[in-house]
């Protein structure tokens, strides 16, 4: 009894380093309140799909938000979204289906102990979740040039301000941050390689490459970008007023428009577009922020695969931050159509 | 000795007692141990309940005559509005769900811990992060919206909205994560023989708040976060300036806030359903009944949330659904009351302090419940709407029934927690105090609602004056009652008899771990028996209180460990 409680000291048996540990021995990572690696695994389980059950509940007022003011003012709806490149959206979809796809194949090798496998596709997955960000940065901050901003700080599309030329100041701030650490993750690289630790380049490699798939997802993102205005001709605030008059319905014979459609200079205020883009900020932003949590989450993993600590007995803690990570994947899967492509 | 040794728990040496097997600040600011989070809560909650309170006492002292006194309007609207967020967002909502439910499901669900430690302290720590977004809000004095920070009033007043709605979108995480972790144990840590109807009551009211805390509660999550957003970023979707609908905003709030309503009275009414069956030393009735009328009212209490916005402006048909849906909630709260009636019925009631307390909760929780139906009733509400009546309705439901069910399972396991009994007399002292005072506030308060008092008024016309002198000096004999109860469990810790492990004759799990429990709770999966079911219960005296002796005890002495030989 005495030798059992002595096991008991909760900064060891929570932890992470159990090994050892009276009846645990044989199981690293089994908490000490769990009768079994079973137990532990339903429990972790159950606890991540009621975690997911509170992230769609999360979600949900936004997407009512959505459902109300398109329902309220279906022609704002109509208008404002030309301004979202399906190109972009599409592309991004694209990324984010082939992160799940590694992340599925993650899974499999955490169960079947593929060490190697299991980092090349955790950074697989953190550099698709990178590159997502990426080409975000470039569909936001051109957004912000053109004064599609939320409704307190919209811009009248009538009046354009000077539309941006080349490349966005916005992009450049936004891109300080990730610039900064990928400079520091290849540093880091280029010193594991000296140095020869061959675990922490496990590390910095992905890393490095999860920084430059940021960059290379804002190039893309320019490139699509630009591509789509040059076969488009240019997106000038002529066609603006035209769509907007088009969202009327009555583009050709404006005399004739029913006394209850709104004028386009209606559509395109604050209160019209400018909520548009509110509720478009809100679940795009909440939703790149879900993205963010999940590569903290993913590096987490990185760092315990590089450690050999999954294997066909103990792969929970992968399998979790999967179905998180399809959640999120999915999240998208709704806004995408629901903000670029229904017009 | 002998007569103690079929009681397993009795050989844990003393050490092994989880208030002192380990010491320090950090042993317990880092711990691990549901009990001992439960205990960090318990006086984190007490804390914000004594701020709160007093604040309360400010608003009434202020209200002893019509015009202005020691308050000016304007900081009497801030005072009630951080009486009211203090109250229900730190205070009762987690009151019984996290101190009491952290220290209890694990034990009485025979359980080692609950399932996820680290989220459960670390759910402890936002809860105090967002009550430091709540002092913040304090100490710059400037929030005057209400509890319920309805726009356009929150994003036009200058008071500091942005950190009051973090604050409670940081405590909405903390809830989140205790009602994951209390779903996740139930469902999965239970140890053979635990079948769901061989759960205490008490876990089918934790289980159901649990479920209300992870659905509703993400919602609010969102509203703040939208709140905060039409604050500082002007998005609309709340103001009208921009096209926006206020009435989005009071719905979406009340999606969640009133289910909250039930997060802060479903916990106490499973607090009830012990008390008054471990103190009527009778089998609870209608086991089934009650334990299926708490999944119903967590059901319920999603459909109803329109009953709040009856005079917001919604579509007729809405309304009278809402009212019919409304009605429907008060069956299952019936079936309870009447259940434990009928628990008492023939019983063995003895009226020490917990049971006083559980009485005290029947009466006035009843009276709070009846009430709400007039305002569940189209007609009678727009005379009643946001008048002294609603007033005291819901503080005969919150107070008469969340804080008279804390304090009855405070009283009912503080032997259990501490290790220590109280002097019960005066413990029936603060609560015939509780039962007056409360009274005495809140019955006049009907009268002046119904009379068309409105609500969150500094000042009102003198023919008033009376039952609002009369309602003031209830709650000073309210206060007192409550600071008796404190000066109780006070003296119990510093001058307490030790407590057996069972003194009040229950016969759920957690009686059968010594008092206070044992680090590990049980060394071994207990032996799970009918939760209810007295006749193995046999009474040793004051000292040692009851024991329960297993009929198979002689059968299967491998389930008990062997007394040690210290």
């Amino acid at each position: 009894m005495a030798n059992d409680t002595a096991t008991l000291d909760p900064a060891h048996a929570h932890g992470e380093h159990a090994d050892g540990h009276g009846a645990h021995a044989h199981m690293p990572f089994q908490a000490h309140h769990f009768d079994d690696p079973e137990q532990q695994f339903d429990a972790g389980k159950l606890g991540m799909w009621i975690f997911l059950v509170t992230e769609v509940l999360f979600f949900s007022g936004m997407f009512c938000a959505y459902a109300l003011y398109r329902s309220l003012h279906p022609e704002v709806w109509t208008f404002a979204s030309q301004f979202l490149n399906e190109m972009l959206g599409a592309f991004n979809t694209g990324v984010l289906l082939f992160s799940s796809l590694t992340m599925a194949w993650g899974v499999r090798c955490a169960q079947l102990r593929q060490r190697t496998g299991l980092v090349i596709c955790l950074a697989i997955t953190l550099g698709c979740a990178a590159m997502f960000l990426g080409i975000k940065a470039v569909e936001y901050t051109h957004k912000w040039d053109m004064g599609l901003l939320p409704a307190g700080f919209y811009e009248s599309q009538y009046l354009p301000g000077a539309h941006h030329t080349g490349l966005s100041s916005w992009l450049v701030r936004l891109c300080i941050i990730p610039g900064v650490l990928t400079v520091g993750f290849a540093l880091w690289y280029l010193v594991t390689l000296i140095k020869g630790q061959k675990r922490h380049s496990e590390i910095a490699g992905p890393m490095l490459v999860t920084g430059l798939c940021f960059f290379l997802g804002a190039y893309l993102g320019i490139v699509i970008q630009s591509f789509e205005e040059s076969s488009h001709g240019t997106i000038s605030h002529d066609s603006h007023v035209a769509a907007g008059v088009d969202a009327g319905g009555h583009s050709d014979e404006p005399a004739s428009r029913s006394p209850g459609d709104p004028l386009p200079e209606e559509i395109d205020q604050a209160g019209g577009a400018g909520l548009f883009f509110s509720i478009y900020y809100c679940m795009t932003g909440v939703h790149a922020i879900h993205i963010l949590g999940g590569m903290v989450v993913l590096t987490w993993l990185l760092v315990r695969a590089t450690k050999d600590q999954f294997n066909e007995q103990y792969f929970g803690p992968v399998d979790y931050v999967g179905l998180y990570w399809h959640l999120v994947d999915l999240i998208w899967i709704y806004l995408f159509p629901l903000l670029y492509l229904i017009k | 000795m002998s007569a103690v040794a079929t009681s397993p728990t009795h050989s844990q040496p003393d050490s092994d007692n989880f208030l002192i097997y380990s010491k320090g600040f950090l042993s317990w600011a880092l711990t691990l141990d549901h009990k001992r989070i439960g205990l960090m809560y318990l006086v984190a909650v007490m804390a914000s309940f004594f701020v709160a309170g007093i604040l309360a006492l400010v608003l009434r002292t202020e209200l002893l005559t019509p015009t202005e006194w020691f308050l000016t309007p304007q900081q009497y609207n801030q005072v009630f509005t951080l009486h009211g967020a203090i109250m229900v967002f730190l205070f009762v909502i987690p009151s019984v769900p996290a101190a009491l439910g952290n220290f209890l499901v694990p034990v009485m669900l025979g359980a080692k811990d609950v399932a996820f430690p680290r989220l459960n302290l670390s759910s402890f720590y936002l809860w105090v992060g967002g009550a430091i977004f709540f002092l913040t809000a304090l100490l710059y004095t400037g929030l005057d919206t209400g509890w319920t920070f309805y726009t356009p009033y929150s994003t036009t007043t200058r008071g500091p909205v942005v950190a009051a709605t973090m604050g409670v979108f940081i405590l909405g995480f903390s809830s989140i994560f205790t009602g994951l972790n209390f779903i996740v144990t139930i469902n999965t840590m239970r140890p053979p023989g635990m079948t769901w109807f061989k759960m205490p009551l008490f876990l089918w009211a934790t289980y159901a708040t649990s479920i209300i805390q992870v659905l509703a509660t993400p919602v609010l999550g969102i509203t703040m976060l939208l709140l905060a957003a039409e604050n500082i970023l002007h998005i609309g979707i709340f103001d009208p300036k921009y096209n926006g609908d206020p009435v989005t905003y009071q719905h979406f709030f009340w999606f969640y806030s009133h289910p909250a309503v039930y997060i802060m009275i479903l916990p106490g009414m499973g607090v009830i359903s012990e008390l008054m069956s471990v103190h009527s030393h009778k089998s609870i009735f209608g086991y089934r009944f009650i334990a299926y009328s708490s999944i119903a009212i967590a059901l319920f209490s999603f459909l109803v949330w329109g009953h709040h916005m009856f005079t917001s402006g919604m579509a007729n048909v809405a309304s009278l659904i809402f009212s019919a849906l409304t009605f429907c909630v008060s069956i299952p709260s019936a079936i309870k009351v009447f259940n434990w009636l009928a628990t008492m019925y023939k019983g063995t009631v003895q009226l020490n302090t917990p049971m006083c307390y559980a009485l005290t909760f029947i009466f006035l929780f009843t009276i709070g419940g009846l009430t709400g139906l007039w305002l569940g009733a189209l007609s009678t509400d727009r005379p009643l709407h946001d008048t002294y009546f609603v007033v005291s309705h819901f503080h005969y439901v919150m107070v008469g029934g969340s804080l008279v069910g804390f304090l009855g399972g405070i009283f009912h396991w503080w032997p259990k927690m501490t290790g220590r009994m109280f002097n019960d007399l005066w413990g029936r002292v603060s609560c015939l105090f509780v039962l007056i005072g409360f009274n005495l506030t809140f019955l006049p308060q009907f009268v002046l609602g119904s009379r068309g008092m409105p609500r969150r008024y500094a000042h009102y016309v003198p023919e008033f004056q009376e039952l609002h002198q009369l309602s003031t000096f209830g709650s000073y004999v309210l206060g007192a009652g409550l600071f008796i109860a404190l000066g109780v469990l006070i003296h119990s810790l510093m001058r307490g008899k030790q407590a057996p492990p069972n003194p009040w004759g229950g016969a759920t799990l957690e009686w059968q771990c010594s008092s206070p429990p044992p680090f590990y709770n049980f060394s071994h999966p207990p032996t799970v028996n009918e939760p209810y079911n007295y006749l193995p219960l046999q009474y040793h005296g004051e000292e040692l209180g009851w024991e329960y002796v297993h009929p198979s005890h002689t059968a299967a002495p491998s389930i008990h460990p062997a007394p040690t030989k210290s």
